[in-house]
């Protein structure tokens, strides 16, 4: 008997060439000479991930239990193969002209790029292939364990063989699956690495059957006597599970996240999939050729109670064939391993794309540095996600008990990743669809599984209590899990498919037809379900038609003439033409219609091509399309429109602003200049009237008194004007408190007169008519009289007729008293009108005993008095109206 | 030989201080308020020397020198100009009008007559 070392020493030899393999055919691929790498019988053997562990072993365990019925598996993958032409070159063909990465990517794509929807399908992916993962742990580990009987002194215990089993697959996953990155997420080393393990799977499995046939029951005929004199000759078909196991294992077929792996992302030719249509099947039976046999002679030939799963090991070893059984297990263990590495890639990838990075990019939402540092991100998220992956395989594996037949298993991963089929086809056979249908489809499909058939599968008691069991989900008869409202008596794998899948399809056709799609959802819609009218690698064009001059004229208007030239440029020269037109070949059209799409749409793109190479029509479905993309292009140059005049009016803004404060500056500048002007003029004089009184000798008593009291006039100008300066400081800061009273507006004029015949008064004759005076005022008294003082000083000062008058008159305007005083001086010019009222304009100043800023005050006391005052020329004289405030009239 | 200066300035109390100063020392001394005939009678009055303010009613002092110095008659002309608007821009833009000498008010006595002096002597 074989030592576990040396199987061990066999399988780490298997691997070391596995990676030769995969590592020579990758620096071919890199050199370019690795065009056998894709070809079509590579394809096929891919294709065989299908196959996996629960194949190899599981089959012949399933024909030991229930005869024939193992031929569903394959049943249903060679159905889909042999009609390929209506199913799967449609999603082969999505898959490539959308670049789909993986079931996740092409559902989201599908379904306007939603995210949420992709993020969905990948934690569903990842729970619905764990038992899967953790299927291949348990049949290697069972496989191993014939090899290492239990009774042998320090042998593992299954958990901690499963536990180094699933921790060398995963080393040997981020080995093989992560060593580079690809933007197309290719893998030319793990293709033709599974390409040779699915050889030796079937090589294996033949060289078992073949030694079962010839060399024990002794050839075909004793063969055929022995299986009808076994149990399994008298197998019954179950109709429901025959036509539900079958459309299971196609449902999983396609929808198996491994099998979009190796069948659309990893295709290198469409026409591969149509010899891979024979080829597969062939295959299939190939595998499932001595399952039969092996397993009758299995059932003979060991004792009864021998696990059928392990057959193909045991009836070689029982018959002491120890090379064939080392074979035999080296078959089993490619199936896991290429199963493991393809499956863990597949969601790897998911889980990195859809869930990881989105998180990422959104945690640093600068994401400026979109470089190295993100590859590398990316590597370790999958190196992370792919140890979890088989963590979570393991963690199955050991809470499921590890006993569980395999194929039982395999049915529950089938049916978790056929929820998917809905969306996926759905999406690409009608339009209709939408995001919310899909994802409502999805989530029913998910529970339903989760509750009918993965939670169960743990066995009662564990996850799901009996009482759940037997009485239904918090008692409800009608939730029971393996009776599903009340209707009893059918197997749990039908039972368990058929509800998942009718509510699946239920929920996703219902809320699709009440939602809408928005428009980049109707866009891929469109593009998805009319695939092969709008796909560039379909259909090419008729290059003989196209001019370069025309092709040249289109680009550059929609790529901007720079970007243009470069591109066409680049064409010629690769074509080896001067200058600067390229021919318009197939090849460069479809490049160019790419370069297009990126910026227009690819509908627009094709559509522009179309009309310019002029041999195909444009159809509706491209108009259709055209539009989708306008009126999404269309909305969002609106957008921009109203940013952009959003923009300019907030630069408008901006220089209101800027100008208000230049003036404002230049006010400030100016002002500044007059009080120094201003303060400085008296000061001049102090300054030399105090030095000659101070150095000169002999100077006469009239001379001194003369001097002194210039000086003493000249420091108390210096004082009125700071007063007055403090004043409209305060009366412009708004920082004036009013000091409201009553009184009558006659009192207030009797004041204010009173007050200007203190000083040298002059000529001025003051004539006022008492008839309104008698008016009661409720304002700020002191205030007012101060105007009045201001415009009976300045009339004193600046009137120069030879008899000065000025005449007060109060009167009523338009409901407000109004107080005019009228002067017969010569009226002030009319250009300087405008200035009037403003700082230091002192427009006559002949004495210069003012400063200019009694006017700018009396403006600011009567608007704070919430009244106004006004000048009007007259023709003979000024005149000053004070507007009382309304309320005080 | 007379020593004749011709005071521009808008000020009473200080065209009294000026006077004062110069008369002391001997000069001749004439006044003139307004800034737009001020001109007309520095080439009337020829004066040995023009006292001129930079801030006149009707014509600016700055204007007023400018006009002068474009004839060639009074390229040579000492002119002290007085200020009270304290900007170091006036300065520079009478010095750029070819002034004498530029002074800031409030002055003290000895500066203005020291400068008076300095441009009499420098003229002869």
């Amino acid at each position: 008997m074989a030592s576990i070392n040396q199987l061990v020493a066999v399988s780490l030899g298997y691997v070391a060439f596995l990676f030769a393999i995969a590592f020579f055919a990758e620096r071919a691929a890199v050199r370019g000479r690795g065009g056998w790498l894709r070809s079509p019988l590579v394809y096929t053997l891919s294709l065989s991930i299908y196959c996996t562990a629960w194949t190899f072993y599981g089959a012949v365990g399933y024909a030991a239990r229930s005869g024939m019925e193992f031929v569903t598996i394959y049943l249903g993958p060679s159905l889909v193969m042999i009609g390929w032409w209506w199913a799967l070159r449609k999603l082969v063909r999505i898959g490539r002209v959308h670049r789909a990465t993986s079931v996740a990517d092409l559902i989201s794509a599908r379904y306007g790029k939603s995210n949420l929807l992709a993020s969905v399908v990948t934690v569903m992916a990842v729970i619905g292939v764990t038992p899967y993962i953790a299927l291949q742990l348990q049949s290697v580990t069972l496989s191993l364990s014939i090899f290492s009987p239990p009774e042998t002194a320090g042998s593992l215990n299954q958990f901690q063989a499963a536990f180094w089993v699933a921790f060398g697959l995963a080393i040997f996953t981020v080995l093989f699956g992560t060593r580079n990155l690809n933007a197309n997420e290719r893998h030319d080393g793990v293709v033709i690495a599974i390409a040779v393990e699915a050889v030796v799977k079937l090589v294996a499995l033949l060289a078992v059957g073949i030694f079962v046939v010839w060399g024990i029951a002794g050839g075909i005929g004793p063969m055929m006597d022995r299986i009808d004199s076994s149990p399994i000759g008298e197998w019954n078909m179950d109709r429901s599970r025959w036509v539900a196991l079958t459309a299971l294992s196609a449902a999983a077929f396609l929808a198996l996240p491994r099998m979009f792996q190796v069948m659309v992302v990893e295709n290198e030719d469409e026409r591969h999939l149509q010899i891979a249509s024979w080829a597969f099947p062939l295959y299939l039976m190939l595998m499932s050729l001595f399952v039969v046999p092996i397993a009758v002679i299995g059932l003979d030939l060991l004792p009864a109670g021998s696990n059928p799963d392990l057959f193909v090991l045991t009836v070689p070893l029982a018959e002491g064939r120890v090379g064939l059984a080392t074979l035999s297990f080296l078959g089993g263990f490619s199936s896991a391993t290429s199963m493991v590495i393809v499956a863990t890639l597949a969601l790897s990838t998911m889980v990195s794309n859809h869930v990881v990075m989105p998180v990422w990019l959104n945690a640093r939402a600068e994401g400026a540095q979109v470089s190295g540092d993100v590859r590398d991100v990316v590597i370790l998220s999958r190196r992370a996600s792919i140890l979890m992956i088989i963590g979570l395989g393991y963690l199955y594996y050991r809470f499921s008990g590890g006993g569980a037949a395999l194929a039982a298993i395999g049915l529950i991963s089938f049916v978790g990743v056929a929820q998917f089929l809905p969306a996926m086809f759905g999406g690409i056979f009608w339009r209709g669809a939408t995001r919310w249908g899909a994802l409502a489809g999805l989530l029913v499909g998910f529970a339903v599984w989760v509750f009918c058939s993965l939670l169960p599968s743990f066995g009662p008691g564990t996850v799901l209590s009996v009482a759940t069991f037997d009485g239904g989900l918090w008692g409800l008869g009608w939730l029971r899990p393996q009776a599903l409202f009340g209707i009893e008596g059918i197997d749990p794998t039908v039972h368990a498919v058929v509800w998942s899948l009718t509510l699946n399809i239920t929920a996703f056709v219902a809320v699709s037809l009440v939602t809408f799609p928005d428009p980049l959802e109707r866009l891929q819609g469109a593009q998805f379900v009319n695939v092969f009218d709008h796909s560039t690698q379909a259909r090419g064009w008729d290059a003989a038609l196209a001019t370069s001059e025309d092709l040249m004229i289109m680009s550059q208007r929609i790529l901007g003439a720079d970007e243009a030239q470069r591109l066409f440029r680049a064409e010629a020269n690769r074509q080896g033409m001067p200058g600067q037109l390229p021919e318009p070949t197939q090849g460069f059209l479809q490049h160019l219609e790419r370069e297009l799409a990126a910026s227009v749409g690819a509908a627009t793109a094709h559509a522009m091509i179309s009309q310019l190479v002029g041999g195909a029509s444009v159809s509706v479905q491209d108009l259709m399309a055209v539009a989708d993309e306008s009126a999404q292009i269309l909305e969002y140059s609106n957008q921009l429109e109203a940013k952009s005049a959003e923009l300019t009016q907030t630069a408008g803004k901006l220089r209101e602003a800027n100008e208000k404060l230049t003036a404002l500056s230049v006010q400030k500048d100016a002002f500044l200049s007059q009080i120094s002007h201003e303060l400085r003029t008296p000061m001049t004089s102090i300054r030399s009237f105090s030095e000659i009184l101070r150095d000169t000798e002999g100077l006469g008593q009239v001379e001194k008194t003369k001097y002194a009291s210039i000086i003493h006039g000249e420091a108390i100008r210096l004082t009125r004007l700071l007063d007055d300066l403090l004043d409209l400081s305060v009366l412009e800061n708004g920082q004036v408190n009013l000091n409201l009273e009553t009184g009558k507006l006659g009192d207030v004029l009797e004041q204010a007169v009173m007050a200007t015949q203190a000083g040298p008064s002059g000529a001025l004759t003051i004539r006022r008519r008492h008839v309104n005076e008698g008016v009661m005022l409720s304002t700020d008294l002191d205030r007012l009289s101060q105007v009045f003082i201001n415009l009976i000083s300045n009339a004193q000062k600046y009137c120069d007729a030879d008899a000065p008058r000025l005449d007060i008159d109060v009167r009523d305007g338009a409901g407000r008293t109004e107080v005019a005083f009228h002067d017969n001086g010569t009226p002030i010019a009319a250009e300087a009108h405008a200035l009037i009222f403003e700082k230091f304009a002192r427009l006559n100043d002949q004495d210069g005993s003012g400063a200019g800023l009694g006017l700018a005050i009396c403006r600011e006391i009567m608007t704070r008095l919430g009244g106004d005052i006004t000048y009007h020329a007259e023709a003979a004289g000024n005149t000053f109206v004070v507007h009382l405030p309304a309320q005080a009239a | 030989m007379g020593k004749h200066v011709l005071l521009v300035e808008d000020e009473i109390n200080i065209i009294e201080a000026i006077r004062f100063l110069l008369s002391r020392e001997g000069w001749q001394v004439d006044t003139h308020s307004d800034g737009a005939t001020a001109l007309a009678m520095i080439r009337d009055m020829r004066p040995d020397l023009v006292v001129l303010d930079y801030m006149l009613p009707g014509k600016s002092g700055l204007d007023i020198l400018t006009e002068l110095r474009a004839d060639p008659e009074f390229t040579s002309l000492p002119v002290l100009m007085l200020t009270a608007r304290g900007q170091s821009r006036d300065r520079e833009m009478a010095e750029k009008a070819g002034v004498s000498r530029f002074m800031t008010k409030p002055f003290s006595n000895t500066e203005v007559m020291t400068a008076v002096r300095d441009l009499v002597q420098l003229a002869q």
